[in-house]
């Protein structure tokens, strides 16, 4: 299986510029990608094109050749930087987990989370934590490919090391593809086979920095 | 260590406060039944007309005193005030119910719908209410059904707003997106999601509501376009009372009239606590 972006033009609204300009992109199933670029070259935007919560204004995202659906569970998941945006404050943790399927022990287990915090709101648990039941929520839905937009950025060592350890056991597990979104070159160069430079391969002369 | 210890005591301290606001919601919820029930169970005789005890201050046998046929004031309270209460509460459930309806189409449809649907909100929130419950209860013969259709289609606007606004921010959120790309559907969404968020406005704007409608109630009972003066409705029985106040029969209004001030106030209080118990911020408090 391949995720694949092919000349992805993408900007947010029709009078305002390109935010991603006649982009390719491609990942492997079972292939670990990082993406690495200066703020505002769309990282964020091509991370959100890639999982299907945004449509390109141009080009295609394609699964194995497929246009990505929109409906169903999408085969690609998103984790974002934010995990308190990303979950439901008025929901105890245990239904943001079962959001995504059935609860699996040894999945809560590797990542660290408590039992008790299942029984929580969003807003009693620190962003690590909370960082922690995204991960899980993601990997709970069996994707083919994980993109993770920089989710270990406001995170303590110790939580990254988790967090990221489960990540890179799930993806050799399941042959699934990773995108680590990030700005921290170390990490990319210790868990990823391939770094793509989105400053670099964005050749195009028109762009704005 | 210490912080062990200390959360340990935190835990055995008893009631917490959503405990206690759901204890409290629960008793005075249960008040207003019993004030509800009793006022609709009081027969026919308890407030019967007796022209020989006509006018009689407060006493020990008619607490709230007599009105001019001799009618115990505080059986007829009770009596009236459960039957506003009724209309109050049938009529807000219905502006409510109206006010979500219309607020979350507003929201979800297209421009065209939103902006039509704004432009009513507009327009009925430009009428006066008290005028527009007076043409809606007359053109339907007066009565309970008028009065209930006139409050139920005028108390909806501001709420309606409120909800459309809640609704569209709701929209934007990044937790809703998740959700849909693991799978569920916009059906799903809508009763887990965005009708539980709802709920506390819901409640929140049917509460403040509730009050609202029932002086809307009295005020057109007492202008002579609601309920019919034989119904014991708290609106006619001050409209009544008026006609004596000059002559110092001050107990045939002071004593409903604290009493519509106090269920409206319990109302209140009711609401306050039953955000406290939904609100998941004090969960832990």
């Amino acid at each position: 299986m391949r995720l694949e972006a092919e000349n992805v033009r993408f900007r947010y609204h029709k009078k305002q510029a390109w935010v991603l300009k006649d982009l390719d992109f491609g990942v492997e199933q079972g292939e670990c990608v990082g993406l690495l670029a200066p703020s505002g070259y769309g990282k964020t935007t091509l991370a959100m094109l890639l999982a299907g919560y945004l449509a390109p204004s141009e080009g295609e995202i394609l699964l194995d050749g497929i246009p990505l659906s929109t409906k169903g569970v999408c085969p690609v998941q998103l984790i974002c930087q934010h995990p308190e945006h990303a979950v439901n404050p008025r929901w105890r943790l245990r239904k943001v987990l079962e959001e995504s399927g059935e609860i699996q022990e040894e999945m809560l287990a590797s990542l660290g989370i408590e039992k008790e915090w299942l029984n929580r709101f969003p807003r009693e648990l620190s962003g690590g934590e909370l960082q922690r039941f995204c991960a899980a929520r993601a990997l709970m839905s069996n994707p083919a490919f994980l993109i993770c937009d920089e989710i270990s950025t406001m995170l303590d060592v110790i939580t990254q090391a988790q967090i990221w350890n489960k990540i890179c056991d799930e993806a050799q597990k399941r042959n699934m593809g990773v995108v680590v979104i990030t700005h921290n070159l170390p990490l990319a160069e210790r868990i990823c086979k391939k770094i793509i430079r989105l400053d670099i391969i964005h050749n195009d002369n028109s762009f704005p920095f | 260590m210490n912080l062990a210890g200390h959360k340990k005591s935190f835990h055995k301290k008893g009631f917490n406060q959503r405990t206690k606001a759901v204890i409290l919601s629960v008793i005075l919820a249960i008040l207003m039944l019993v004030i509800y029930a009793f006022g609709f169970l009081i027969s026919e005789k308890a407030v019967g007309t007796d022209v020989l005890n006509a006018k009689r201050p407060p006493s020990w046998a008619h607490p709230f005193g007599t009105d001019n046929l001799g009618r115990d004031l505080l059986m007829r309270t009770l009596k009236g005030l459960s039957v506003s209460m009724t209309v109050g509460f049938v009529a807000s459930c219905i502006s409510a119910v109206i006010a979500v309806l219309i607020g979350i189409a507003a929201a979800m449809g297209s421009k065209l719908m939103d902006g039509i649907i704004n432009w009513v909100i507009d327009l009925m929130m430009g009428i006066p209410h008290t005028v527009f419950i007076i043409l809606i209860s007359f053109s339907l013969g007066r009565g309970l059904k008028g009065l209930l259709v006139g409050i139920a289609a005028t108390h909806w606007t501001s709420l309606a707003r409120l909800i459309r606004g809640e609704v569209l921010q709701l929209r934007g959120q990044h937790y809703i997106a998740v959700s849909r790309r693991l799978g569920k559907s916009s059906g799903w969404i809508l009763g887990h999601h965005l009708l539980p968020h709802l709920a506390p406005q819901f409640m929140v704007g049917l509460i403040l509501m509730f009050p609202h409608a029932i002086l809307h109630e009295a005020s057109i009972s007492f202008l002579g376009y609601g309920l019919p003066p034989e119904q014991p409705a708290i609106g006619i029985i001050l409209a009544e009372s008026m006609r004596y106040l000059s002559s110092g029969m001050w107990w045939m209004a002071v004593f409903p009239g604290l009493l519509l001030v106090l269920i409206v106030l319990l109302i209140d209080r009711l609401g306050e606590n039953l955000r406290t118990v939904i609100d998941p911020y004090s969960a832990q408090e």
